[in-house]
Formats: structure tokens, C-alpha cells, sequence
């Protein structure tokens, strides 16, 4: 990254002018800088350290809190854990990260991945072209879609019942998964992109040399593929595991985190409790817990990492 | 690797040659063709809602379930085609978006530039700070964002959404324009320089064009992530005139989602389409730089 400053260093008297690049930065070379620091710390550092401020309080939209906020000391946390309401979206944020991401989206992009390589060109084009509109739509519409397909009318019973299958309740029976299949839906175009790049840089004739050495498909795919994936494993697990704990806006419209929080996970949840409940002091120690699930995941995925590749 | 454009079909065991390629060529073939199968399923079970809501806006009787219209009408899109279901959230999305992924650029190249082309010792920390603050769940920080915002009178006001949306995609962008602008030669910036131009000047004429693509991806990424954002304005603007096309999506589908599908289907086609233009305009190279960069760099 810094090789390109690094061969720089050396002086060379014929170059040496009033400003030369890759140069030390001095203050005034930093200036262009600005703007980017102002948003980032005025908008990003100033709500996150007010964060942990806020969740120690008992801020709130109406009531008591909001008159006068005062400090409650580690009583939002604790309250936090001994609420089932909280546990049971703690619960749910992890079926609906593992089913959804971690299972879901990766496996389904591995396997996209791999068939783009076999299969026949067109049909790969087309293929892949759907999947990633199904990415790029907005969130809401891609909820909104997802709900009319599960809905009990919808055609996802259509085609059930078309072919003989009984046809299912999945918004009200098990909502959590209804919502775990739309983030699938989703985001299986970022795994399926990350992959196919990281399948396109493996030479061939690793698999060539395998299938001499008698290796079968199977054991090629976990003997070969796999080890030389690991680094885009570790980061795609990191990154569509921190996106899917986030994920509101496909939940929100596609069930509002019920029937009874069947589907509330921790951002429907932690909008709940500061909102419609006003306690926005609870709210953000909520948040808080949700960025340290985010947090201890990345640190299990970056030990998975090769150990070259921490730099 | 293997001649994928021919038809499943075509390498049939007829063809007379020895025993073992042509148990390799057929195995080849099997393969593709199973291949071809398995990806025509997926795509299939990918496709329906998608075909949901283009054959729904063009049919005033749409039901949820996915169905051929009896009559192709236009009428969805006549009955939405007004100032306040349609075109005022639109305009709302294009001033929110529009102006954040400007606030976003302007801001990423300006500091991408420092970074890309001096040395101090504070970079790696820079970096790697950057680097981690794109994966921060903005989800996590809109409670006490919201409560900022309240405190500063900021709520409901369409500079403050911009402001906090263009901060929110900076990381990002600065990591994705400072990885394209570390491959432009500064052979040709040095003797700008000794011509006597400025920073910004030679910031502006000669190294923003030569990343020209580049900066054409993140500005389109940076937009159509913007595009579809639904937390960000939900929480931060309130009034009807100023909520943009992903809130007012919403109260439309809890207000009359029940009875006008087709209504629906059709705004979302009209919400949807600037990012497929964009998207289909730029090709797969948005994906893939972006997934490559985000995916298998970070």
C-alpha cells in the first residue's frame, strides 16, 4: 500500500523541490483532511461516545426520564438481562444471523460461485442477473416483495398447492425463518460475488493436480476449494454476519417483529423499547449489547483468518 | 476451463474415441448439465417475486399471489401518478440521496488524497480505524443519533439527513476511493507541481480524471446504498413533505397494503428503477469492485 512512498525516501537532489510527493504530511498537506474529519467526528465519534453516556442514563422521550435525565448507573443493563422479552430477541437475532447469513447466504453463494464456473454461460448470465437484482433493490421493496410471496395468499401457497403440497402459514407459524428465507433472498449476491472473485484467482491445475493425486469432487471441494477460500470465508462471514445483526427495515415491513415478538430481533427490538416505549437510555444500552455481539463474532472470524493474512 | 457455451446435448458418447476421454468428456458434460439444472432452479426460486411485482402493476386486480393479468392496464401507475404518492417522495429521495453521496465524494476525495500520496505515521492507525468503522452496524447508532438530534434542533430537517447519511457512508468511501486513487501515477502530478499548480487544482485536473471509473463506482455505490436506506430517514425526518420514497413505501403498505397490491407493485417499480438503470449503466463492474474491494481486500 505505502510501497509506492517508500521508494521515495531515498534523496534525490535533481527532484527536490518545494513540494514533492510522498513527502511527510505537515499540517498544511493534511488540510484537504478536514471536511472528512468534521462529518466523521461531528456524525460517527460524537453519537457513539454519547452512546456511552446514554445507556447509563434514564433518558426518555416522555415521563420522568425526559424532564430531567439522571444517571442510573449499570440499572439499564441489568434490567436488560433479566427481561425475557430481551433474551428471546437475543435468541432470535442468532437463529436469524446463523439460518440467514452465516448458513444461508454463504452457502448459497459458495455453491452460486461454483456453479458460474459449470454451467452454461447463458443461463449463468441470467441466473446471476436475477440474483443480484434481488440485491439491489431497496430494502423495503425487497421486504415488501418477500411478504407478498410468504403471505397466506401468496405465491409461495400457489405454487405449494399447485403441486400437491399443503400450503403454509410461515408469517404467523415461524416468522423468524419467513424473514431468515428474505435475507437469503437478499443478500446471497454479495456472498455469491465475493466467492466467484476468490474461486477466479485459484489456478486450475491445483484441481487438476487433485483429481490426478484421486481426489473426488467431494474431497477436492474440502481438501482444496476450501483452504485456499479461507481468507474471503473469514471476511464474507464477518461482513454479512455485522449486516444481517443490523437488519431492520426487511423485518419491519415484513411482520414489525411479531406475531407476539416471534420475529423481534434486537434492532426491532431496541427500536421498540426507545420508541414506542420512549426509553431511549434503555434503547441505547440495547444497541450497546448489539455491538458486542457484533464485536466477539468478528474476533471468532478473524482467528480463522490464516495467520499471514492478520498483517 | 471447459467449452461451457455448447448445448448440454452436444457431447454425446457416440462420437467414437477411446475409452477413458470420452468417459472424461461425458463426466464433463454430466456435469455442466446438472450444473446448468441446479442454476436454473435457483434462479427460478429467485424469480418470483420478482415477476410478482411487474405483472401486479400492470394489473388493477392484483391479488398477493403471483398471476398473468386479465387485462394489462395501466391504471396503477395512473392512480399513483400524482404530486404527493409519488413525485414529491421521489424528489425527497433524489435531494437526500443526491446531495448526501455529493457531501459523501467531495469529502472521501478530499481526504483520500492526503493519504494516498504522504507518508506520516498515524496512516496504518487511519486506515485500519476506517477500515473497521465500514463494518459498524449503523443500526446500532440511530438511538442516540435521533437523541443528538433532538438536543441540536436537528429533527426533520433535510441538511441534518444529509449530513448524518453522508458521514454514515464516509468510511467506506474513503477506503474505496483511496484504493483506487493509490493506483494513479504521480509521475504526472509531479510535474503539474512544478508547473506551479495547487493541490486542489491538480486534485481536480489531473488525478480525478485518470480514476475516473473508479470514482464513478463509488459514487454509484454510495448512491444506491443511500437509495435504499429505510432506518436512517425513518428515524431523522417526520413531516410528509419531507419523508423520501423508502419511509412513504412503508406508510403506503401499512395503509393501504392490505387493498391496493397493485398500487404498491407499481410505486416500487417507480422507487426501484433509478438503481437498476444505474446498475445495468455500470454493469457488473459495481458488484464486483465493490464486492471484491469489501469482500476479499478488507
Amino acid at each position: 500500500m505505502s510501497t509506492a512512498a517508500d521508494t521515495r525516501t531515498a534523496p534525490e537532489p535533481q527532484r527536490r523541490r518545494r513540494t514533492s510527493l510522498g513527502n511527510r504530511l505537515t499540517a498544511a498537506r493534511a488540510l484537504p483532511m478536514l471536511p472528512a474529519a468534521v462529518l466523521l467526528i461531528g456524525f460517527m465519534a460524537g453519537p457513539i461516545i454519547y452512546s456511552l453516556y446514554l445507556a447509563f442514563t434514564d433518558s426518555a422521550i416522555r415521563g420522568e426520564g425526559a424532564a430531567d435525565t439522571s444517571f442510573v448507573g449499570l440499572s439499564n443493563f441489568t434490567s436488560a438481562l433479566t427481561d425475557g422479552d430481551f433474551w428471546n430477541s437475543v435468541a432470535l437475532t442468532l437463529v436469524f444471523t446463523v439460518v440467514s447469513a452465516v448458513i444461508g447466504q454463504n452457502v448459497l453463494g459458495v455453491v452460486l460461485a461454483m456453479l458460474m464456473e459449470r454451467a452454461n454461460r447463458v443461463i449463468t448470465f441470467l441466473v446471476t442477473s436475477i440474483v443480484i437484482a434481488a440485491w439491489i433493490l431497496p430494502e423495503v421493496v425487497a421486504g415488501y416483495l418477500l411478504y407478498t410471496f410468504f403471505a397466506g395468499e401468496g405465491s409461495l401457497n400457489l405454487i405449494l398447492t399447485s403441486i400437491g403440497l399443503p400450503g403454509q402459514e410461515l408469517l404467523f407459524s415461524a416468522p423468524i425463518i419467513a424473514v431468515s428465507f428474505a435475507n437469503i433472498w437478499r443478500g446471497a449476491a454479495f456472498s455469491m460475488l465475493v466467492y466467484s472473485a476468490a474461486l477466479s484467482s485459484v489456478p486450475a491445475d491445483v484441481y487438476e493436480s487433485a483429481s490426478i493425486d484421486g481426489a473426488g469432487p467431494v474431497r477436492r471441494f474440502f481438501s482444496v476449494t476450501v483452504p485456499l477460500l479461507r481468507p474471503a470465508i473469514a471476511t464474507n462471514l464477518m461482513l454479512t454476519t455485522l449486516q444481517t445483526l443490523s437488519v431492520f427495515g426487511l423485518i419491519f415491513i415484513m411482520t414489525g417483529g411479531g406475531p407476539a415478538r416471534q420475529s423481534q430481533t434486537l434492532p426491532l427490538y431496541m427500536y421498540e423499547q426507545a420508541f414506542s416505549y420512549g426509553q431511549l437510555g434503555y434503547g441505547t444500552a440495547v444497541a450497546l449489547l448489539l455491538l458486542l455481539i457484533g464485536a466477539v463474532a468478528s474476533l471468532i472470524y478473524l482467528r480463522l483468518l490464516p495467520e499471514d493474512d492478520k498483517r | 476451463m471447459t467449452t461451457t457455451t455448447d448445448a448440454p446435448t452436444a457431447a454425446s458418447p457416440s462420437t467414437p474415441s477411446p475409452a477413458a476421454p470420452r468417459r472424461g468428456r461425458s463426466r464433463e458434460s454430466g456435469s455442466q448439465l446438472a450444473s446448468t439444472l441446479v442454476m436454473i432452479v435457483i434462479g427460478l426460486a429467485f424469480l418470483v417475486p420478482l415477476v410478482w411485482v411487474v405483472l401486479a402493476s400492470f394489473d388493477t386486480e392484483a391479488s398477493l399471489a403471483v398471476a398473468w393479468p386479465e387485462t394489462w392496464s395501466l391504471g396503477n401507475f395512473q392512480a399513483i401518478w400524482t404530486t404527493e404518492t409519488t413525485f414529491r417522495p421521489l424528489g425527497n429521495s433524489l435531494i437526500l440521496c443526491g446531495g448526501a453521496t455529493l457531501l459523501t465524494m467531495t469529502a472521501a476525495v478530499l481526504c483520500a488524497y492526503p493519504m494516498s500520496r504522504f507518508r506520516f505515521r498515524a496512516k496504518r492507525p487511519l486506515l485500519l480505524t476506517i477500515i473497521f468503522s465500514t463494518g459498524l452496524p449503523i443500526t446500532a447508532i440511530m438511538i442516540p443519533v435521533y437523541s443528538l438530534f433532538v438536543q441540536v434542533n436537528l429533527i426533520d430537517s433535510m441538511v441534518g439527513a444529509i449530513l448524518f447519511l453522508g458521514a454514515s457512508a464516509l468510511p467506506y468511501a474513503i477506503f474505496l476511493t483511496k484504493g483506487f486513487m493509490d493506483g494513479v501515477p504521480m509521475e504526472i502530478e509531479e510535474s503539474a507541481w512544478t508547473e506551479g499548480a495547487g493541490v486542489l487544482r491538480t486534485l481536480w485536473s489531473v488525478v480525478m480524471p485518470l480514476m475516473r471509473s473508479g470514482l464513478a463506482v463509488a459514487t454509484i455505490f454510495t448512491f444506491v446504498s443511500m437509495w435504499g436506506n429505510f432506518f436512517v430517514p425513518f428515524m431523522l425526518l417526520l413531516s410528509p413533505e419531507h419523508l423520501p420514497a423508502a419511509v412513504t413505501l412503508y406508510t403506503f403498505s401499512s395503509q393501504y397494503g392490505q387493498v391496493a397490491y397493485g398500487q404498491l407493485a407499481a410505486f416500487s417499480i417507480f422507487y426501484s428503477l433509478p438503481v437498476v438503470v444505474l446498475y445495468l449503466f455500470l454493469g457488473r463492474s459495481l458488484g464486483q469492485g465493490f464486492a471484491a474491494a469489501g469482500g476479499v481486500k478488507g
